[in-house]
């Protein structure tokens, strides 16, 4: 963050333990430049996510999330990448009607020897979400607009009856 | 007389048929007369709000209370209903989850307004006119509740004690809770009635093998197969994210599930599951047909929320109303047209004109 609090987007990636939280790890390792913006979780293998997860990392204040798994074919557990990719696409379709622009959610493939493609895969969505802007929290949005909780009507309105 | 128990029933953004749902348990209604009585119900009786304001709190036992809250008078009434009864029951999808009323998440006030008064075929407003929550008449001022922007639960703006859902509930589950109430038998606060496990498990439609080339929607489907799951038949179906307790009616009437007991148990969010559930029962492996089957559900987010959108993880569409008069973000729903920056971002209206 700098002085001037620019922002920098939140991006929250799920990454498979075999292939692309290792190609993470590669990046690192050979000391390629990427921006820092992404918040890694490992997960076993993507078939595990749960659409849940996106939405929630959304409404926490995420401005983009990532999936990134294995090659198709390449799935260590044989086909989780492409119950990954079903439900990512899904997804995308989901949120486009909530009003979340599809690009801020991407599934990516990249295998543990593609340190440098992970690099450009965060690089991209940064840059995708950067120029779209940001989020923010569900909680506070609903806050702006409501007096739900706040005061307590029955006190101290007006006689509505 | 004094010994009887004290019921209330009030309707607040429902559509009243879980009013009518009362009268479903047909002649044992005359049973509940016999242990309790009525001491407030808007659509039957003449009871006024200053009857139960003038009411002692809590000296109301059961308060059974239907529709999500969605102005400021219905979050006036919860809360006086509230600090007067002992027991609030959230009646129905509507104050559980939000109900068909929460579909309105997926706008917000200005974009409503602006199809409304402005925009229906059959609207003439010249004047660009809009409702005030205040007018001024020569006998004082008028008031009329403010709009929310965003539709919520009942439970968003009081404590709930007990979750009644189903659009509308079933006659069995009314009388399940009118005779736990007479024998003093409720369950644990913060229950839900209805069962744990999903509608699958009640369905008696023969269950297979899940593989399907394509999904479409029940009305664009022909020859269903009044014996087999609607999954394995490619049509949408919400029965196995959805609570049960309905005894999975619709199945038998060959309609798949709407999802109107809202999420099951251990379902945190009841359209991302369905989107989950429906993604993974399609047969390729192919990248691209993947990503043209999914693309072309059509109003994904409105199957899948179709009772619970502001029982959501996001609750609603995030565009909000300031960003849409500013421009806002592309991609979101269609808010019809820009009328400038709104000053007050919680004026319900208020800029508008009156009408007279």
């Amino acid at each position: 963050m700098t002085a001037k609090h620019a922002f920098e987007p939140k991006i929250v990636a799920f990454l498979c333990n075999w292939c692309s939280y290792t190609a993470a790890d590669l990046a690192g390792t050979a000391r390629r430049k990427y921006p820092f913006n992404a918040r890694i979780i490992r997960v076993m293998c993507t078939g595990r996510l749960d659409p849940a997860f996106v939405l929630k990392a959304f409404a926490e204040g995420a401005d983009g999330v990532l999936i990134s798994g294995c090659h198709p074919q390449e799935c260590h557990y044989i086909s989780g990448n492409y119950k990954a990719y079903k439900r990512s696409m899904a997804i995308k379709n989901l949120i486009a009607d909530l009003g979340i622009e599809p690009e801020r959610f991407t599934m990516t493939f990249a295998s543990a020897s593609e340190g440098e493609k992970f690099a450009g895969i965060v690089r991209e969505l940064t840059e995708t979400v950067r120029a779209l802007g940001p989020m923010g929290r569900v909680s506070d949005r609903l806050a702006r607009y409501s007096q739900f909780k706040q005061d307590d009507i029955v006190a101290g309105g007006e006689d509505l009856g | 007389m004094a010994d009887k128990l004290k019921f209330a029933f009030y309707w607040a953004a429902s559509c009243g048929g879980c009013e009518v749902a009362v009268l479903d348990i047909d002649e044992k209604i005359l049973d509940v007369a016999e242990i309790a009585d009525i001491v407030f119900w808007p659509v039957a009786l003449d009871f006024k709000v200053k009857d139960v304001e003038a009411m002692d709190d809590g000296s109301i036992d059961v308060c059974f209370f239907n529709g999500a809250i969605r102005n400021s008078e219905q979050e006036h009434i919860a809360k006086l209903l509230r600090q007067k009864s002992g027991a609030l029951v959230a009646f129905g999808a509507c104050a559980v989850l939000g109900g068909i009323p929460g579909l309105a998440n997926f706008h917000h006030r200005k974009s409503i307004f602006d199809r409304v008064y402005s925009e229906t075929e059959s609207t003439v407003n010249p004047d660009g006119k809009r409702p005030k929550t205040t007018f001024a008449v020569a006998e004082g001022d008028l008031y009329l509740p403010e709009f929310y922007n965003t539709v919520v639960r009942l439970e968003d703006v009081v404590e709930v004690d007990y979750y009644m859902p189903g659009c509308p509930p079933t006659p069995e589950m009314i009388l399940e809770a009118v005779t736990a109430i007479a024998e003093g038998k409720l369950p644990p606060k913060g229950a839900t009635f209805g069962n744990i496990k999903t509608v699958c498990d009640t369905c008696e439609r023969k269950k297979e093998e899940k593989k399907v080339k394509g999904f479409k929607r029940i009305h664009e489907a022909v020859d269903v197969d009044p014996e087999k799951c609607f999954l394995e038949q490619g049509i949408i179906c919400a029965g196995s994210v959805t609570r049960d307790g309905c005894g999975a009616r619709c199945l038998d009437a060959n309609m798949p599930c709407r999802g109107c007991f809202g999420p099951a148990d251990d379902v945190v969010d009841q359209g991302a599951q369905l989107v989950s559930t429906i993604a993974t029962l399609l047969e390729t492996d192919d990248l691209k047909e993947i990503e043209e089957a999914m693309a072309a559900l059509p109003d994904l987010a409105g199957y899948a929320y179709r009772f619970s959108l502001p029982d959501s993880l996001l609750r609603r569409t995030v565009v909000d109303e300031l960003e849409e008069s500013k421009g806002g973000p592309t991609g979101g729903p269609a808010g019809g047209p820009k009328k400038g920056p709104d000053d007050d971002d919680r004026g319900g209206g208020k800029k508008g004109v009156a009408a007279e």
